[in-house]
């Protein structure tokens, strides 16, 4: 007989406690230390997954943060720019302006210095020439200088050209036959004289003559009636000179430092 | 010459006996279970329980995990109890119709047990009523015959293996038994894989609408 019941029977229950056996020392521990493992690596990749999720928006965060500030950069640096040339602008202008304002000022300054030192100048020139003409006359001619120019002014008159004595003859003849002579300096009585005599056997002999100083006139005589005015004064003479002293003058103000700082603003 | 393992008896009480048979197994149990206490951590054990659970799985039972402890103890038992006989002296467990059909009648019994476990006992009952009621007498003689047919072919694939083997012994030079015992690992590992397999498909007729 090939079977043996008995040996079916415990082989049958020998493979009962095999199965409960692989199930107890092989099966469990190994599929439970999978599951595990399982587990823990579930648990680590939703981890990853939930930090790639975070790390993402993270990164979206911080590239859209990025974005924004590089367009307020951007914004602010237009706005900065617009802001310097503005400034830039205004600072030019402020400086053009203030070194406008200081070359005229300057210019100015000059120009008062130079018409101030022309003015003491042409003065202090007028001093010394009369000084001088006074003390050549004195020594020279033994007559003052108020004499010679009286006596200039009386030769003046004589050989005044017909139709200006004509001209004049009318005048005073409006003016109701009289005339003022005015002069720079007291006349004494006796140029005083000579020149009323002169004036009467000129144009009238009923001819009224007054005598008047006035500190206008520069070392001169001169007559005026209704609108009419015949003088002689050195002041012709001392015009000349002061064109060149005014020329020289000019020279010296325009310095070169001076000529090239006008140009720039 | 032994047909059968169950014929060396160690020793006897009346009905009770030790055979070569259940000593061998017992042996094999051992051997397993060490292996299993032992090598628990290893990767070579893990690698037998995933590649298991990925066949049952392909067969159709889920959750495989409910159905290893039985079809991979099935395999594993056969398997090694058919690997052993590179071991000198050593007989087969498998090579005994008592051992193949314990195993078989254990088929026979789990099958409606995980079948009524998972369709209800009336489910079940219906299903060898299936397509028809007059296939219920066939479904019943398939059911028996499939069983022994697992007996059959699992004790003459093992015991001709082992019959081939000495009787090349007796008759031949060295080299072809060892031959013949290469070719019957081979065998041995081919069996188990089928019968495991039948048992895995059985099983999974039964627990499936």
């Amino acid at each position: 007989m090939l079977i043996d019941w008995f040996t079916v029977a415990a082989q049958a229950l020998n493979f009962l406690i095999l199965v409960w056996l692989m199930k107890r020392f092989l099966y469990k521990p190994i599929v439970n230390a999978i599951e595990e493992r399982e587990g823990k690596i579930a648990s680590q990749l939703e981890n990853a997954a939930k930090q790639q999720a975070e790390a993402q928006t993270l990164r979206n965060d911080y590239q859209e943060k990025n974005s924004e500030i590089e367009n307020q950069r951007a914004m602010l640096m237009d706005r900065a720019q617009v802001e310097a040339d503005r400034m830039k602008q205004k600072l030019f202008e402020e400086a053009r302006q203030a070194s406008e304002t200081l070359y005229a000022k300057r210019t100015e300054a000059m120009q008062n210095e130079a018409r101030e030192l022309e003015v003491a100048l042409t003065l202090r020139t007028r001093q010394e020439v009369f000084s001088l003409a006074r003390k050549l006359l004195a020594d020279l001619a033994s007559t003052t200088l108020e004499e010679q120019i009286c006596r200039v002014f009386i030769h003046r008159l004589e050989t005044m050209d017909e139709k200006e004595k004509t001209t004049f003859a009318e005048a005073l003849k409006n003016k109701g036959n009289s005339t003022v002579v005015r002069s720079a300096f007291h006349l004494p009585q006796a140029q005083c004289e000579e020149l009323r005599s002169t004036l009467q056997s000129l144009f009238s002999p009923t001819l009224q003559v007054l005598f008047e100083i006035s500190p206008r006139l520069i070392n001169g005589i001169e007559i005026t009636t209704d609108g009419y005015k015949f003088a002689w004064t050195i002041a012709e003479y001392l015009s000349s000179w002061e064109r060149c002293l005014g020329e020289l003058l000019q020279a010296s103000t325009r310095t070169p430092g001076l000529d090239s700082g006008k140009g720039n603003p | 010459m032994r047909l059968s393992p169950d014929e060396a008896i160690f020793w006897q009480y009346g009905a009770i006996k030790l055979n070569a048979t259940i000593a061998f197994t017992w042996g094999v149990m051992l051997l397993l279970t060490i292996c299993a206490r032992v090598m628990t951590h290893k990767g070579i054990l893990e690698m037998i329980v995933t590649a298991t659970e990925m066949q049952i799985a392909e067969v159709g039972l889920k959750p495989a995990k409910k159905y290893m402890p039985f079809l991979g103890t099935i395999f594993l038992f056969i398997a090694t109890a058919n690997l052993c006989t590179v071991i000198p002296g050593y007989e087969p467990p498998t090579g005994s119709l008592s051992t193949t059909a314990a195993l078989a009648l254990c088929v026979f019994v789990a099958v409606p047990l995980f079948g009524i476990h998972s369709l209800g006992f009336w489910g079940y009952l219906k299903s060898y009523a299936e397509p028809t009621v007059i296939m219920l007498p066939f479904n019943i003689i398939g059911d028996l015959s499939r069983t022994l047919a697992l007996a059959i072919r699992l004790f003459g694939n093992m015991m001709s293996g082992t019959m081939i083997i000495a009787i090349l012994l007796a008759i031949s030079p060295f080299f072809f038994p060892v031959l013949m015992t290469i070719l019957g690992l081979l065998t041995g590992t081919v069996q188990a894989y089928i019968f495991s397999i039948l048992a895995s498909v059985f099983i999974a007729a039964a627990t499936q609408k």
